[in-house]
């Protein structure tokens, strides 16, 4: 009775190899109950691999996978109470839409008449209940997509796996669906695993993020950790824009460390653990926590404009640090009041705030 | 091939590999059976002593390819020398066998090139229309040609009518009536892996050429024919190695006097000649011949992708 | 008057394809028309006639073509049957087994029948029936036409099997279908159109084959092709026409049905 305490999926050290070649090196990942979770990397980071293990087509070289609780690594896919919604969707090109949503609870034995119900109102989730007896050809991307959302969830599996379901939309349907997304698994209550290599999706949609490359786990937290706490470079640079620097480390006391960029100028900021004397580093810098001015802040870099790009809602400052090294700084269009544009050649300062820069040692 | 899961093209699924036993069992079977075993026997057998009214004697004997190649005289007891009668029969189906693949290149690609090039939509009909006749039965179409081509068929008659000729002209059983029966028979394989590549060709590259100075035919010759020979090559093998063992063209088309492997063969089992040993040799020197061709295209095709 | 500069296009070939197209329907068109030929000579056209198609099912020679033709269809659909079973589960196995050792060498042997010349097959097939002391007749037909068959069926079947993504079992499995449902609800259904396809051609293949059927025949044993065949021996005559042209209209309708089969798209 204590299925609340455990963990919806957990994996413990899951290997993949293929041959000599190791897609995944020990991913150990708890993904809680109820959450809405995204498995975030570039292609080939190996974030599918994980994705099609927990649904079974994938076997584990080495490692276990409990879905609450029970060990399931070792079962075939349709032992797995746990549906997928593919890239392509895969709908069953010859059966109507209804028999596409029904197939699930009718391979587990319902009744028939059972079946037609609980795929009707799984459509009437989606709000496709008119387009029931239609083939999935008949239907417009957006739709397919939502058929597929609606025959994975129609068994009330207990994990629902998203695999880049909307990669396929353009931006606007994509918008629209993330957020219908996030409401239908609030409102369901089931956990959901959803791949993406689009930061910008899996910030907006995710209770928690785990942050993939080159087959092994970066970084798991939420949105505000990932983005302002990256652990390494690697995250720093994928999640968001950032300008990152080499820098030494000179000094390190009470938690701040004093360090100097190749062209001499030098720079206070917080020091993760592990950060000691005599380091080479590296420095990221969030393009908007850096102001622009004529004058020296609190913590401050001396550069010279190259250029303004309007981008829309942000100009795009580039300037030259006195090392040559460059430097990107957003601007927010609605912040024009405060901040000054200033022409290409312009000698400035760029200010921040404490703790705006961080250190990372890999 | 070492690398891993990413290694070239769509990913290889596995769903039934916990099957593919059971799967492959009844194909395996099938074919060892009725194909590889077979062809196993036939080598035996061309090293067998013949039983005079068809059949072997379970005898080992070099006799069959002895024949093949040397002529002992009458009585076997002369000196050997190179016995043509049968090289020259094999000599001539390669002979025929390539101007059937000439004639069936010479119209073949200029069809090939032309329905690859028409409206995506109209393709595969123009594809069908040229397979459909290949489907018809062989022998059929060979009679079909033979009654068209005779000196008083449709086409002298024709030709006789509008005054082109005055004396019918002799077609059948001249080697030009052979050529012109294989040419038939296989045209549709020499126009199929031809349309293939220049469907798969981009016709930008025969743009930068022209933009490079480059006349039409040019292009034609530097740009389009290179990229698309890997189709040409197997358009060609795939009209001359069965026009190399055709039976039908010749027999029916041909006559006594031009005689083909595949009549030679036929003769060893069906007609009055009846030496199986002999015939299972010369099927076994067709073989190889064609092995050889196999391969050796083989080898080019890799090679070409290799590249 | 500026023409587009097209590339694609090279002045000739249209009327090349053409002349293409009429060398290979010209032989057929005139036997076609000649077998409604009222004229016993094959040389005069002595008017529309269709005593030659009356002759074949009453004619002198009818019993013999009527046993003959019994023998081909009965071999083509039991040959075809099993060629296309068989050829589906290479298909199944070899496209959906996963990469495997003996793979490239099972596709080779598939294709092998299509790779060896048929008059060699013909010769091995009848050299293997009478080392096994097999006896000719129509058992030893119907056994070579099954391995003949093989690939002609195999190919139409994996070129669709090749176009259906795996990701349909797998969401088929995903929904709790075993590999056995998979395989029978939705891998199955989607391949029919290939699988129909590639029993048509099997069909066509076997109907029309004459040279192996001609060896591995018992004494006495005839199929429509071996029948046309020796009667052709004698000087064509104007049944031979009227059978020619009704074997030939089964062909054209047949792969006619094979190709709409095939073209007809499962996802509309």
């Amino acid at each position: 009775m204590n299925t609340s305490t455990t963990d919806a999926i957990d994996i413990r050290d899951a290997v993949k190899r293929y041959g000599d070649f190791t897609a995944l090196h020990s991913v150990s990942l708890s993904i809680r109950d109820n959450e809405f979770f995204t498995l975030l990397g570039p292609s080939g980071c190996g974030k599918t691999t994980l994705l099609r293990m927990i649904a079974g087509f994938e076997d584990v070289t080495e490692g276990a996978i409990f879905l609450f609780g029970e060990e399931i690594e070792k079962l075939p896919p349709h032992k797995r109470p746990i549906n997928t919604v593919f890239q392509n969707y895969a709908l069953f090109p010859h059966m109507s839409v209804l028999e596409n949503v029904g197939f699930g609870l009718e391979m587990l034995g319902h009744p028939m008449q059972e079946v037609r119900k609980r795929a009707g109102e799984a459509l009437e989730m989606v709000q496709l209940s008119q387009f029931a007896a239609r083939k999935p050809a008949q239907l417009s991307g957006g739709q397919q997509q939502r058929v597929a959302l609606a025959r994975a969830l129609a068994p009330r599996p207990k994990v629902l796996l998203l695999d880049e379901p909307l990669s396929a939309l353009d931006l606007k349907l994509r918008k629209a669906m993330q957020i219908e997304l996030k409401h239908i698994q609030r409102d369901t209550g089931i956990t959901f695993i959803f791949v993406t290599h689009d930061q910008e999706e899996a910030l907006t949609m995710s209770d928690r993020i785990a942050v993939m490359s080159s087959g092994e786990l970066q970084q798991l937290g939420d949105a505000r950790e990932i983005y302002e706490q990256p652990r390494n470079t690697f995250v720093a640079d994928f999640i968001g824009e950032t300008n990152l620097l080499p820098v030494t480390v000179d000094e390190v006391q009470g938690g701040r460390a004093a360090c100097h960029l190749p062209g001499g100028q030098t720079l206070t900021c917080d020091a993760s653990a592990g950060v000691a004397r005599g380091a080479r580093v590296h420095l990221s810098l969030r393009p908007e926590r850096v102001i622009v001015a004529a004058q020296p802040g609190v913590e401050s870099l001396k550069a010279t404009v190259r250029e303004n790009i309007f981008v829309g809602t942000d100009i795009t400052t580039i300037v030259d640090l006195a090392g040559g090294e460059e430097f990107r700084i957003r601007t927010s269009n609605s912040d024009r009041g405060r901040a000054r544009i200033f022409e290409p050649g312009a000698g400035v300062f760029l200010n921040m705030e404490q703790g705006a820069a961080r250190l990372l040692t890999d | 091939m070492a690398g891993g899961a990413a290694s070239g093209g769509s990913s290889q699924s596995d769903t039934y590999a916990g099957a593919r036993v059971w799967l492959l069992l009844p194909a395996w079977a099938t074919l060892l059976i009725l194909v590889v075993a077979p062809v196993g026997i036939m080598l035996v057998y061309s090293f067998l002593t013949k039983e005079f009214r068809g059949g072997v004697i379970w005898e080992f004997s070099w006799e069959a390819y002895d024949q093949f190649f040397f002529n002992r005289g009458l009585f076997g007891d002369e000196p050997p020398r190179i016995e043509w009668t049968y090289i020259l029969i094999f000599w001539r189906s390669i002979w025929q066998a390539g101007v059937a693949t000439l004639l069936s290149l010479a119209i073949g690609f200029p069809t090939a090139c032309f329905i690859a090039t028409r409206a995506p939509r109209q393709r595969p009909i123009w594809v069908f229309l040229v397979t459909i006749p290949y489907w018809v039965n062989l022998l059929i179409r060979t009679v079909s040609m033979k009654f068209l081509l005779r000196d008083n068929g449709p086409l002298n008659e024709a030709l006789l009518g509008i005054g082109v000729i005055s004396e019918p002209l002799h077609i059948v059983n001249t080697n030009l009536a052979v050529q012109l029966g294989l040419f038939y028979s296989y045209l549709p394989f020499m126009v199929l892996p031809i349309y293939a590549a220049v469907e798969r060709y981009n016709f930008s590259l025969s743009e930068a050429a022209a933009d490079l100075y480059a006349p039409r035919w040019t292009v034609l010759r530097r740009i389009l024919l290179p990229a698309v020979k890997p189709g040409i090559v197997a358009g060609c093998i795939l009209v001359f190695v069965p026009s190399l063992g055709s039976f039908l063209a010749p027999d029916l088309l041909g006559g006594a006097r031009n005689f083909m492997i595949g009549s030679l063969i036929e003769e060893q089992f069906k007609g009055n000649a009846g030496n199986w040993p002999f015939g299972a040799a010369a099927s076994m020197i067709l073989l190889t011949l064609v092995l050889i061709i196999l391969l050796f295209s083989a080898r080019q095709q890799g090679r070409q992708e290799a590249r | 008057m500026a023409a587009k500069y097209d590339l694609r296009v090279f002045p000739g070939f249209r009327a090349v394809t053409l002349f293409c197209l009429a060398i290979l329907y010209a032989p057929l068109v005139i036997v076609t028309i000649y077998s409604f030929n009222a004229s016993p000579s094959i040389t005069n056209w002595d008017g529309v006639s269709l005593r030659w198609y009356v002759d074949v099912f009453t004619g002198p020679d009818s019993e013999k073509f009527k046993y003959a033709a019994r023998n081909s269809f009965i071999i083509a659909i039991i040959a075809a049957t099993v060629a296309t079973c068989i050829a589906t589960l290479a298909a199944t196995a070899i496209l959906r087994g996963g990469r495997f050792r003996l793979r490239t060498v099972s596709f080779g042997l598939v294709s092998l029948p299509l790779m060896v010349p048929e008059i060699v097959t013909a010769v091995a097939t009848l050299i293997f029936f009478n080392a096994i002391g097999f006896d000719r007749g129509l058992l030893t037909i119907l056994l070579a036409h099954i391995a003949f068959c093989i690939p002609f069926a195999y190919l139409p079947i994996s070129a669709r099997m090749q176009g259906i993504e795996a990701t349909y079992e797998q969401a088929a499995m995903d929904l709790y279908a075993t590999r056995t449902l998979a395989f029978r609800r939705v891998l199955l259904p989607l391949m029919t159109p290939g699988i129909v396809s590639g029993f048509l051609l099997a069909f066509i293949v076997s109907l029309d084959d004459f040279i192996i059927t001609n060896f591995v025949k018992g004494a006495g044993v005839e199929t429509l092709p071996t029948a046309i065949f020796g009667a052709v021996k004698q000087g064509i005559k104007p049944n031979i026409m009227a059978i020619s042209t009704m074997l030939l209209g089964i062909s054209v309708v047949m792969v006619t049905l094979s190709w709409l089969v095939s073209r007809r798209d499962a996802t509309k």
